[in-house]
């Protein structure tokens, strides 16, 4: 079986948010979300970092053209996160809590229906410098 | 002369509109920035003081009484707000980094020790963006 190698492209956007649960009252919201339940929001500099698995091209070396990797992320994630407020301009939350456990499940839906199925997908949030998530999971 | 910089971070959520303007103008002059429904950032706040380290202790400033101060005068203002609508100290005012951080700097000019001089705010809006201040 041929060797498989990673390839990873790091990406950024800014955006506000809040944490809110609507079938909870306000003491509820507070307790289990505290000051992220901010009603007029706050906001991140987030960091993805997306994972490509496969097996190098004979022709290309390449897993996935990392300009086109590049291109599909712009394409279906930033223009769509980058400088919005997740709760009121990005559809996926509507009715979805976006924390980053959330966000990280959503950019990787969105991201695998644009890539070769063969590949494998992993994709890394950074909510602040020292928390982030990963989906999936090995 | 010895500086002395703590470092404090805070998130917050804001919008550079001007309400004397339109929307378009808004949105040619500020771009994405505009967005009407808030966008945010991972602010990252370098303090520096100056002074003389004291004879008896050797500190110009003791670190955790620089680091209170930044949390009582900015942090707790200012994490996990919207500095556009819950700031008192930003009302009225564009909510740029340039003044941001000198709007940091008036909080916390007046209130360092005898022998402690505010030098510089620096402020970061993205790992890429930043600005200082000295106070001039």
């Amino acid at each position: 079986m041929e060797k498989k190698v990673s390839v990873y492209r790091k990406e950024h956007f800014n955006a506000a948010h809040r944490l809110h649960n609507a079938a909870w009252d306000e003491e509820t919201n507070n307790r289990v979300f505290g000051k992220c339940n901010n009603p007029n929001y706050h906001g991140h500099n987030y960091g993805i970092a997306v994972k490509v698995t496969g097996v190098p091209s004979p022709e290309t070396g390449f897993v996935i053209d990392l300009k086109l990797l590049s291109n599909i992320i712009h394409e279906h994630i930033l223009e769509k996160f980058d400088h919005k407020n997740l709760n009121l301009d990005v559809e996926e939350f509507a009715n979805l809590n976006p924390t980053a456990e959330n966000i990280v499940m959503v950019i990787y839906n969105i991201l695998r229906a644009q890539i070769d199925k063969q590949l494998d997908l992993q994709v890394r949030l950074y909510e602040t410098p020292r928390n982030f998530t990963e989906y999936p999971t090995d | 002369m010895i500086y002395l910089t703590r470092l404090e971070h805070f998130n917050a959520a804001h919008k550079l509109y001007n309400p004397g303007w339109d929307k378009e103008k808004n949105e040619a002059v500020f771009g994405k920035c505009a967005n009407e429904n808030w966008h945010g950032h991972n602010y990252e706040l370098y303090v520096t003081v100056k002074g003389q380290p004291s004879e008896e202790t050797g500190f110009l400033m003791d670190v955790r009484a620089l680091s209170q101060l930044i949390k009582e005068c900015v942090i707790e203002k200012l994490d996990h707000k919207n500095l556009n609508v819950d700031v008192e100290f930003l009302k009225g005012k564009m909510c740029s980094t340039e003044n941001l951080a000198k709007a940091i700097w008036e909080q916390l000019t007046s209130k360092m020790p005898a022998g402690a001089i505010l030098h510089c705010i620096k402020l970061y809006e993205t790992p890429r963006i930043y600005v200082e201040y000295f106070g001039e």
